[in-house]
């Protein structure tokens, strides 16, 4: 079970802003996914290589070399904020 | 001519010769969305003038003796994940509610080379989380045969606009069942492609390992056509395999010699729905009957793969949504205290409660101190569920099962339950997990008329084999052809 501070934490690490309540019902949800993901303990994993990827795929390169990009006006298009030439954001140095 | 009504190897055709023009046909289907889309809730936005405009270009091209492409004027519901250039791909969710793509994906560029049209952008369950598509923030999506139901999802509005005959083709995504698990709820052919079949260029991003873009239409032809025209390789895609594209639609009347049925006895365990118990084991006696070789075979580590999949797709979307910023695009929250705080508060905004669950579970999986116990330990159980898949299409051709172990349930029956609502996906995420292609196709009604699906899987780059698989059994029934009445 997940104490509410763990909960806390994650919500931290996930740049969520979760209300109280919020934190309490996801923190009982997880907890209960948690229960049952638990389920995963009885195999037996001790020879088996992790897969992340089933595509046979490998290294995809391409040349390095110039090609045509979204102009500016069409990168910031949908910018909650911005002054034309760039994406505007808070201040994040004080007393800069 | 019933247009609405009609496949879309009838409404070529009728192109063809003339009895019908491609505008005459985007204009059925738009009086249809008119008079019932509101009743279905299938589109998030409906693209009138541009589908018009697309379909007249069509015509133009036609009587000009202009080369036309592989769907030229058959319209296509697109699920609104997918980039389309110019027009809002919301995601159904608020953070995106605003968002116009400067470019479009790679299976929309693929649409248009195909001369088809594009008529609306369908709903889904926020990012593409959820079964039922009762996740979306914008709109409810009601199924057409009983619109007290869901639509199953997440690519729930693609496959409701199909079953009610508001576009006869439609595209979706599947990261665990979304393209499947709708199609069998809603009454049509739905298809999840093999991983690196279809580009996932211009697809938001839900668990990049196991996303995967794909067909829905009424009937297997339609659902090879739709296939052949938006999968191969793009190098704007990492994970696009570049192997040759089969003319799929032009082998998928050929019957299959020999074919070696394995009917998955995992699927049909505790909680499966007797309606859908009867209907895919008269399925499977349609393949005997055509003289198939039909034989038990176990994938074991079934059992295992809900947990494997929420743990590795939650991990995925943890990492796939943490662009959402408020910075380059998306919503911003008005009250902050600083850069932190903003990205925060935008986030909280931004996301419904399923997405939030799912990138709290995600983060918490790829935390330090429990990584180990829990994401990498998801993707030891993959390789053994692959392996399972390995094992058992050595000796079959196709596997076969339930989509899902029951009929659309109602809408709000499981929302607040998420755990059974992610069991409800246990037939159709192990294939995902694999990698491997799979076709839902209608088998049948369950006791209140709700429709039922049957599953076959095959292995990897072998939907040529399934769709010739699932047009043998479709071409015996004509489950395909019953259309939902609704008002």
């Amino acid at each position: 079970m997940l104490s509410p501070e763990d909960v806390q934490k994650v919500a931290t690490l996930a740049r969520l802003k979760l209300s109280e309540e919020e934190l309490e019902q996801i923190g009982q949800q997880l907890g209960g996914i948690l229960d049952y993901v638990a389920v995963l303990d009885e195999v037996d994993v001790s020879e088996v290589e992790p897969m992340a990827h089933v595509a046979d795929v490998s290294n995809a390169f391409r040349a390095d070399e110039t090609r045509p990009s979204l102009p500016r006006e069409k990168s910031l298009s949908n910018a909650p904020k911005t002054d034309g030439k760039y994406f505007l954001v808070p201040q994040i140095l004080e007393n800069a | 001519m019933d247009i609405t009504g009609s496949t879309t190897g009838q409404l070529l055709d009728a192109m063809q010769d003339g009895t019908v023009s491609a505008v005459d046909v985007t204009q059925a289907y738009l009086d249809e969305i008119s008079a019932h889309g509101e009743t279905i809730g299938a589109f998030l936005s409906v693209n009138s003038e541009g589908s018009l405009a697309q379909a007249a270009e069509v015509d133009r091209k036609r009587s000009a003796g202009e080369a036309l492409g592989k769907l030229a004027g058959l319209p296509v519901a697109v699920k609104d994940n997918i980039c389309t250039k110019g027009l809002s791909t919301t995601c159904a969710s608020r953070m995106l509610e605003n968002f116009v793509p400067p470019y479009d994906a790679h299976v929309t560029t693929q649409l248009q080379s195909a001369d088809a049209v594009i008529i609306g952008k369908a709903n889904l369950d926020e990012f593409a989380m959820g079964s039922s598509t009762e996740n979306s923030a914008l709109k409810v999506t009601r199924n057409p045969w009983n619109t007290d139901h869901a639509p199953g999802g997440s690519s729930g509005g693609s496959a409701a606009a199909v079953g009610a005959r508001l576009a006869p083709l439609g595209i979706g995504s599947d990261t665990g069942g979304s393209i499947r698990q709708p199609a069998s709820f809603c009454g049509v052919v739905g298809m999840k492609p093999t991983y690196g079949r279809v580009s996932r260029y211009g697809l938001v991003a839900f668990a990049s390992s196991l996303d995967q873009i794909g067909p829905f239409a009424t009937d297997v032809t339609g659902t090879a056509r739709l296939l052949e025209s938006i999968a191969g390789y793009d190098a704007r895609d990492s994970t696009s395999v570049d192997q040759p594209v089969p003319n799929y639609s032009a082998t998928v009347d050929q019957p299959l010699e020999g074919l070696r049925v394995g009917v998955v006895s995992e699927f049909f365990g505790d909680g499966i729905d007797s309606d859908v118990d009867s209907s895919v084991r008269a399925a499977i006696d349609v393949y005997r009957s055509l003289g198939a070789e039909v034989s038990e075979v176990s994938l074991p580590h079934t059992k295992y793969a809900v947990a494997t999949y929420y743990l590795i797709a939650c991990s995925e979307a943890s990492s796939n949504l943490a662009r959402y910023d408020g910075v380059h695009y998306g919503r911003r929250a008005e009250q902050f205290e600083n850069m932190i705080d903003m990205y925060a508060a935008s986030r909280a905004e931004g996301f419904g409660p399923e997405v939030k669950r799912r990138i709290m579970l995600g983060v918490f999986a790829l935390s330090e101190g429990y990584s180990d116990q829990y994401y990498l330990k998801a993707l030891k159980v993959r390789r053994l569920i692959r392996n399972d898949f390995d094992t058992a299409l050595e000796n079959v051709d196709v596997l076969a099962g339930p989509t899902c172990p029951t009929p659309a349930f109602k809408i709000g029956e499981l929302v607040d339950d998420p755990l059974q609502m992610y069991l409800s996906d246990i037939c159709t995420i192990s294939a995902n997990l694999a990698g491997i292609p799979g076709v839902s196709v209608p088998a049948g009604f369950s006791s209140n008329a709700l429709p039922i699906g049957l599953q076959l899987l095959a292995g990897p780059f072998e939907e040529e084999k399934l769709l010739r698989a699932a047009r043998m059994f479709e071409r015996e029934t004509d489950w395909h052809t019953k259309r939902p009445t609704f008002s």
